[in-house]
């Protein structure tokens, strides 16, 4: 694949190109902190920013989606009928993701992606996007990728990777989609293979050494699951959560949703919106019951599902990327990398011997 | 307040060890700077586990909830104004608890300190006066008075208003503060203003609920955003129903909130949702000479009635 170098000084003008061809999203800083928005034409994503508030899940999977719209005015001849509606699926692109954030996007296509179900939304958006990541040079204290299944570097699910290079950019085309990107944006001047890609192995090494936090996932498959559901540390573990929806929402990862009909006088229409394990309705059945009827059962949901029944279903890593969001935002600090310690050594005979 | 913790340990060891209680509620190290994580002891030996600094900011009333042990619990000002209001309301029995008072000095701004540098905060130590913050880069050493939350640098409740035991003596009480400015400056806007400013204050809103959450007022077993028969809230992001959201639950705190800033601390993006409760906190003042969460012998002016009620508002 081809690396081409972007003089910074020629930036500015390429992003203008771009506008033409794609709807782009970037970081932008808004009050204190940076979130992805969509760019006004000739607006520059912030590629300063440590890494965004809320992960970009959103630019594909809205936290509010209308699905379809429908009249009940029985005046109306389609009255009653689910119509689709009219959504924009022209090329978009994210640019300065990080390669986490993009990792997520694998992880949960999983999910909407699968043998049995497709989700169209999900998948007409995703099929319309460019990931145009940025390799992280200064990981946070709380990031802890490289132990989740991807890196600072990591170039799995993105189709550019942009690299800083002093006053230059390097751009390492990574697919197809990638390329067109970097066509669109004008951007030709390769440089000389080998060496770059020596240096940038170099720099790599240099990013993944400044990651500070680790997980350990090695034993979370051979652990028993119903032990592992069994065990004392829950408690300890739920105690402090709110379950209010901050480390659901937050989490690149996160893909539980819920479908409502909303009406206005005789028009509705039937919207998705994110939901999360942690709240109490999200499990409340009908009859009144409600099967993770206290705070503990939905905290070791969250967990579990997490760190074991996704990696027994799936076998394909942790349902994390190590982007550290949850462990940042969460009101009383409940830390993934600690409860993800507890599970992953967690040694069950040690307990059962204490009954 | 540093010197606390040999005295908090002290305390919840003899309770637990006495039988007095089966739990006391405190807190533990966070695993970040500025984060302390709210925690329980069973045995005399969990205590050791116990902290106490300027971010013990989350409100451990919350924790009493529905809870049915004989539980011992620290309490600032704040904490200790809420668990009056639990008794008030017959959440909690006043028998089921040992409150641990907690003279306070107010908590640090977690969001506002990270604000304050461009870079990460890998450090934070406080002593009496100063905390010094490192972080990749530079070392900096702040007036702690400077980045306290904001409900603490206007708070006059700063010691316990009902203990059982006291780790320290009673602090000075703050005077001459004008808890109400912020109030002013909304007030004095016309209608539309008032609208856009209030759009414009919940626009980042994800509507998490950790506001809702951290509140020990919000106990109700199913929030009217909850409800779904009848349904009054939309759950989507539409702004009306977002506001809906922050302006009924407001509502539901009036003459209740303690001005804590739980909810205010906990919000992921950084929303100042305390400017509603403290409308009302101001009208219930001024209206009833009533604050919050000082007596459990008072009933609060919601649930009575005196002949000389103010009702020049009812047009
Ligand atoms: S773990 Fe933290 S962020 Fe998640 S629901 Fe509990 S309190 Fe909220
Ligand atoms: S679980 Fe936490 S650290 Fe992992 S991807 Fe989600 S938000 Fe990031
Ligand atoms: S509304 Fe906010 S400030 Fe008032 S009691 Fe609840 S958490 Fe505390
Ligand atoms: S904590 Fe913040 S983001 Fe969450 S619901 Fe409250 S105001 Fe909205």
């Amino acid at each position: 694949m081809t690396i081409v170098q972007i003089d910074k000084e020629n930036w500015e003008s390429s992003i203008k190109k771009l506008f033409g061809a794609y709807r782009l999203f970037g970081p932008v800083k808004e009050a204190d902190f940076h979130n992805f928005k969509q760019l006004e034409a000739g607006q520059l994503p912030d590629l300063s920013c440590l890494n965004t508030r809320l992960s970009p899940k959103s630019i594909i999977y809205p936290q509010t989606e209308v699905m379809f719209k429908y009249t009940l005015d029985e005046n109306e001849e389609d009255h009653h009928i689910l119509k689709e509606v009219d959504k924009d699926y022209s090329p978009q692109a994210v640019m300065g993701i990080r390669p986490c954030d993009a990792k997520a996007f694998e992880l949960v296509r999983l999910n909407f992606d699968s043998p049995d179900y497709k989700d169209p939304y999900w998948l007409n958006a995703y099929t319309a996007t460019t990931l145009v990541g940025l390799a992280c040079e200064s990981p946070c204290k709380t990031c802890f990728c490289t132990t989740a299944g991807c890196g600072p570097y990591h170039e799995e699910a993105l189709d550019v990777l942009l690299i800083d290079h002093g006053d230059q950019y390097w751009a390492k085309v990574l697919s197809d989609k990638g390329d067109a990107f970097v066509t669109a944006a004008g951007w030709t001047d390769a440089v000389d293979e080998q060496p770059a890609i020596k240096e940038i192995e170099t720099k790599k090494k240099t990013a993944e050494d400044k990651i500070s936090a680790f997980v350990k996932t090695d034993n979370l498959r051979q652990v028993d699951t119903n032990e592992l559901y069994n065990a004392k540390f829950w408690e300890e573990v739920s105690f402090s959560c709110i379950n209010c929806g901050t480390c659901t929402y937050v989490c690149p990862t996160c893909w539980c949703f819920d479908i409502q009909d909303e009406n206005r006088g005789s028009q509705g229409c039937r919207i998705r919106n994110w939901d999360s394990c942690m709240y109490p309705l999200f499990t409340l059945h009908g009859s009144g019951h409600n099967p993770r009827g206290t705070k503990l059962h939905r905290v070791r949901q969250r967990f579990m599902h997490k760190l074991k029944y996704y990696v027994d279903k799936y076998d394909a890593g942790i349902q994390c990327v190590g982007c550290g969001r949850c462990v940042r935002l969460c009101p009383v600090n409940i830390d993934i990398r600690r409860v993800c310690g507890y599970m992953n050594g967690h040694v069950a005979s040690a307990e059962a011997c204490e009954v | 307040m540093l010197g606390y913790i040999d005295k908090i340990k002290e305390v919840s060891k003899r309770l637990l060890e006495e039988g007095q209680v089966e739990m006391v509620i405190g807190f533990r190290k966070g695993t970040l700077s500025m984060m302390n994580e709210p925690h329980f002891a069973r045995t005399p030996a969990e205590v050791q586990n116990f902290v106490w600094d300027s971010n013990c900011g989350i409100n451990l009333c919350n924790y009493l909830t529905n809870r049915t042990e004989k539980i011992g619990i620290l309490a600032k000002g704040c904490d200790s104004r809420n668990i009056v209001t639990h008794i008030i309301e017959n959440k909690i029995k006043r028998d089921q608890i040992v409150i641990i008072g907690v003279p306070c000095k107010g908590m640090i701004d977690r969001r506002k300190m990270s604000s304050l540098f461009e870079g990460e905060i890998d450090d934070v130590i406080e002593d009496e006066h100063n905390i010094t913050v490192k972080g990749a880069g530079f070392e900096k050493i702040l007036n702690k008075k400077d980045v306290l939350q904001q409900n603490c640098a206007v708070c006059i409740h700063r010691n316990p208003v009902i203990y059982d035991e006291r780790v320290a003596d009673l602090v000075d009480e703050q005077t001459d503060i004008d808890r109400y400015a912020d109030v002013r400056e909304i007030e004095a806007l016309s209608a539309q203003e008032k609208a856009a400013y209030f759009e414009k204050l919940l626009e980042p809103c994800i509507r998490c609920y950790a506001c809702r959450n951290a509140c020990p007022l919000c106990y109700c077993p199913t929030c009217f955003t909850d409800e779904s028969r009848p349904q009054w809230v939309g759950k989507g992001q539409d702004t009306t129903d977002v506001s809906t959201f922050h302006f009924l639950r407001a509502y539901h705190c009036a003459g209740r909130c303690t001005d804590c800033g739980a909810c205010e601390r906990s919000c992921p993006v950084g929303i100042n949702m305390r400017v509603f409760t403290k409308k009302l906190e101001k009208d219930c003042l001024e209206l009833f000479g009533w604050e919050a969460g000082l007596d459990p012998d008072v009933r609060p002016p919601l649930d009575t009635y005196k002949p000389g009620d103010p009702d020049d508002f009812i047009k």
